[in-house]
């Protein structure tokens, strides 16, 4: 055995009722190495490593650290064994500062928090993270909280990192210092884990690629010797075409115009300064910003689900060639007033959806109220459910599964598919494709796109700057609640959409 | 000395299951309810040294040894199930209505206060009295338990009170009500209503209670069908399952709370007629006898299906009368049977734990490395 391997899985198996998330896994990670698992969403990586870092325990297999094997039967084994993991969601106490966040829980008779304190900053300087120990979490961007967890494993002296999916919630240029930092600790000679499903990251950063694909293992290669495509291969099975559809608008008209829409949330700070922006039939425009930037409110603001203490939506009926102002009424009002506007929000089944129904019943959403009867008309929804799975490959067992059960892919097909045979005239997709795999993702692409080439005005939210300048006509870019910049999707580069997404932060 | 290192597995983890097929499911209940019997069984004899084969039969004829005892589980059955309609439109919602018990005790006090205060006003009508003081009796029984069930309602709606607190609350202005109605207004001072059935509601040939269960058949098909097939049940469904997707496809969500739980009133109001008007023709605070929070049991084990609803009341009524019967028969203290009960429930409802999860236990577990 290579001496120099921190930590290996060997055969390990786990399954979840009857979803088997991991099929004898294998892996292995060297000491001053990056290794890379790849594999799309439901391919069994976060599984993977909660069992290393002992939140689940493997119904099969061994793992060895630095050679021996070990049994991690809870978080606190993991630690002792040196292995540190940082996942997608944070686990911080806001109202503690950096280093109280870093310090909690570390046991021992009598703490100097002083000492502790320089301690920790030592380890920054080590490995060039740029903090202040001081600030509270609750005053931290997403970056900055991502950098305390880091500095917490590290403090505690972890010599395997894991981090799930750490550049989801940063921009390119968080992402470069990232990369930065992660290199110059594998120079140190830490072993270091980290879980995504971008492709150039993968390549940029590791130095080996793992990859997982339903929940199996299907081997390791040497970054160095691999491509987009042949890492997209061993990741979905098959050859598949990485280029998105782009056809040229025509006959667009402003369906959707939107004036300085100023919001205020539930605790009365500011989530919409005066935006404005016109969303054209016949073209997908693409919104991009950091998460939590105001693209929710925005988007439940024209759906009638957000008050609104200033601005207007003005909505041009292509019939009637009438102007409503939309602005503050409920979404029945909105339907009434014969405005098709479909929206597919960011939660899926705590809001487009209702997770323990059926797809037929969740199709009723939209058209119960129809009729005068009292009673519910279950005929028409079934026909429709039924149609849906036929013509966008849902896998489910029947019409009447509630959907909580189907896979991510599926889910998101049920409800676009609803909220498309509605034949919008205004359709807003919020996050479509998170959490899909490559092939559902690109059907969804391709729906948006068929609904634009029918004259649809698309608004499209998107996390993945990639996607979004492959597919939108024109890209908005909201930073902080605000209009940054509306960019041409064909010209536009991603740096320049990066410093857009985070301009007004840095000018205050 | 990695050698000499043992790894200890844990002995056994737990794994979420697929979901069971009817059949296994059944038996995995059945099996629940054998394992209670068992258990219940050396219970009996160590604190009681009876024969527990004596002490079912005796459980069993609790129920079912004569037509009065028949008769009894019947009403009592039918009572329970009553009460169970009234919490269960508002729990399909997610709404906690904890109260019931007071719901249908003013609903009871209402009808009481029409029979002892109009019933002889009406007397000039002579056999026609029931066709006015019947539906009068009714209709303030159902304001008074609509209006029990809407005050949290609104409350909650309006202010997003906590519906648990509020509601239970209710229970105890309603028992005291009860009392001052008691206190005030029994002449004789000794707090007890003489019964009044001149008043109350027709018989069915010599069967008192006919009437009254068949109304509560017939209420739980209707609250059956309001709840699966009817537009203001699905509207409730979706309000419990994520007030986000009600918002997002435009219910309005204060009022449907408000009107599901003034037909959770309407319902006590249904069940506070019967239990006065029908079958005990007086009060005391403990009419309702606990029913309301007994009813949260029932309503939750059928997971809120008002036909589910009859089997599950149906086995603690049989249990709550053969735990009576037990402690009449073998001269033992009632507490016993508390503790059958007790132990009965408990194997039942913790088996469901069963029905998702199972165990494994990890086989490897010996053996050296």
């Amino acid at each position: 055995m290579n001496n120099n391997i921190a930590l290996e899985c060997r055969g390990i198996t786990k399954t979840f009722g009857h979803v088997v998330a991991n099929k004898n896994v294998n892996l292995s990670v060297k000491r001053g190495e990056i290794l890379s698992i790849l594999g799309e969403n439901g391919s069994g990586k976060t599984t993977l490593m909660n069992m290393i870092s002992g939140i689940y325990f493997p119904d099969q297999g061994s793992i060895f650290v630095n050679g021996t094997e070990v049994s991690i039967r809870s978080p606190k084994d993991a630690f002792n064994l040196k292995i540190g993991m940082i996942h997608q969601h944070f686990k911080l106490v806001d109202v503690f500062d950096a280093t109280e966040n870093i310090v909690l829980g570390l046991s021992g008779k009598k703490f100097n928090i002083k000492k502790a304190k320089k301690e920790i900053q030592e380890t920054c300087d080590k490995y060039g993270f740029e903090i202040d120990l001081s600030k509270k979490i609750y005053d931290m961007s997403v970056s900055e909280k991502q950098t305390v967890e880091i500095v917490k494993v590290l403090y505690r002296g972890a010599d395997i990192l894991i981090l799930d999916e750490p550049t989801a919630v940063l921009t390119p240029q968080e992402i470069q210092k990232l990369f930065a930092v992660l290199r110059r600790m594998r120079d140190d000679g830490k072993a270091i884990i980290i879980i995504t499903h971008k492709l150039h990251e993968v390549l940029e950063l590791s130095d080996r690629v793992s990859v997982l694909r339903k929940g199996e293992y299907i081997g390791t290669v040497n970054t160095a010797e691999s491509t987009e495509q042949s890492l997209t291969e061993m990741m979905v099975g098959e050859k598949i075409s990485l280029d998105i559809d782009r056809p040229e608008p025509h006959d667009t008209k402003d369906r959707l115009v939107v004036k300085g829409l100023d919001c205020f949330n539930a605790d009365g700070v500011k989530v919409l300064d005066d935006i404005s922006f016109v969303a054209k039939s016949g073209e997908i425009l693409g919104i991009a910003g950091i998460a939590g930037s105001g693209q929710r409110e925005l988007l439940e603001a024209i759906a009638g689900l957000q008050k609104l203490s200033g601005g207007e939506i003005v909505y041009n009926d292509p019939k009637t060639e009438k102007a409503e102002n939309l602005r503050n009424k409920t979404p029945i009002e909105i339907k009434n007033l014969g405005v098709r506007l479909s929206f597919v929000p960011e939660d899926r089944l705590g809001m487009g959806l209702v997770g323990n129904m059926g797809i037929a019943d969740n199709m009723m959403l939209r058209s119960y109220k129809r009729g005068k009867s009292m009673f519910l008309e279950r005929k028409e929804p079934k026909k429709l459910a039924n149609k849906i799975i036929d013509d966008l490959k849902v896998v489910t067992p029947d019409a009447n599964t509630p959907v909580r059960r189907l896979s991510g892919g599926n889910v998101q097909k049920v409800l676009v598919g609803r909220e498309i045979a509605a034949s919008p005239t205004v359709l807003m997709a919020a996050y479509p494709v998170r959490g899909l795999d490559i092939n559902s993702s690109y059907t969804i692409y391709n729906l948006l796109t068929e609904q634009k080439e029918k004259g649809v005005a698309v608004i499209f939210v998107g996390e993945d700057l990639d996607v979004l300048l492959d597919l939108c006509d024109r890209i908005l870019v909201l930073s902080d609640g605000r209009v940054t910049g509306i960019v041409d999707g064909r010209t536009a580069k991603k740096e320049e959409i990066g410093l857009l997404m985070t301009k007004s932060k840095e000018g205050k | 000395m990695a050698r000499e290192k043992k790894v200890h597995n844990p002995l056994f983890h737990v794994v979420k299951r697929e979901p069971l097929p009817f059949l296994p499911a059944l038996g995995i209940r059945a099996a629940a309810v054998v394992a209670a019997l068992i258990v219940s069984a050396l219970v009996i004899t160590v604190l009681s040294q009876q024969n527990p084969l004596e002490v079912y039969k005796s459980m069993f004829e609790g129920s079912f040894g004569s037509s009065v005892r028949i008769w009894n589980l019947a009403l009592n059955l039918a009572m329970l199930l009553c009460v169970s309609l009234v919490v269960t439109p508002a729990f399909k919602m997610k709404f906690w209505n904890i109260g019931a018990e007071g719901q249908v005790l003013i609903s009871g006090l209402a009808t009481v206060a029409c029979m002892f205060f109009l019933g002889d006003q009406f007397a000039f009508l002579g056999d026609k009295k029931p066709y006015v003081l019947i539906p009068i009796m009714l209709g303030a029984s159902i304001l008074a338990g609509i209006l029990w069930a809407v005050l949290p309602a609104i409350a909650k709606a309006l202010w997003n009170t906590n519906e648990t607190l509020f509601t239970l609350m209710m229970n105890y202005i309603a028992i005291q009500l009860v009392a001052y109605f008691l206190k005030k207004y029994v002449k004789s001072g000794s707090g007890v209503l003489e019964p009044m059935p001149q008043h109350g509601l027709p018989v069915i040939g010599d069967m008192d209670y006919l009437l009254s269960i068949l109304i509560v058949l017939a209420l739980t098909v209707i609250v059956y069908v309001y709840l699966k097939h009817s537009k203001q049940g699905y509207e409730i469904s979706v309000v419990g399952e994520s007030v986000n997707t009600a918002k997002y496809i435009g219910i309005n969500v204060k009022k449907v709370i408000i009107r599901t739980l003034a037909i959770s009133g309407a319902i006590a109001g249904v069940a506070g007629f019967l239990l006065v008007g029908g079958i005990n023709h007086t009060i005391s605070t403990t009419t309702v006898g606990g029913r309301g929070f007994t009813a949260i049991m029932v309503s939750w084990l059928a997971k809120f299906n008002p036909l589910t609803m009859i089997i599950t009341s149906f086995l603690i009524v049989f249990m709550e009368r053969g735990a009576e019967q037990i402690s009449s028969d073998f001269n033992v203290d009632p507490s016993i049977s508390d503790i059958l009960t007790g132990i009965i429930l408990f194997f039942i409802i913790g088996c469901e734990f069963f029905l998702q999860y199972k165990i494994v236990f990890n086989k490897n577990r010996k053996e050296e490395v």
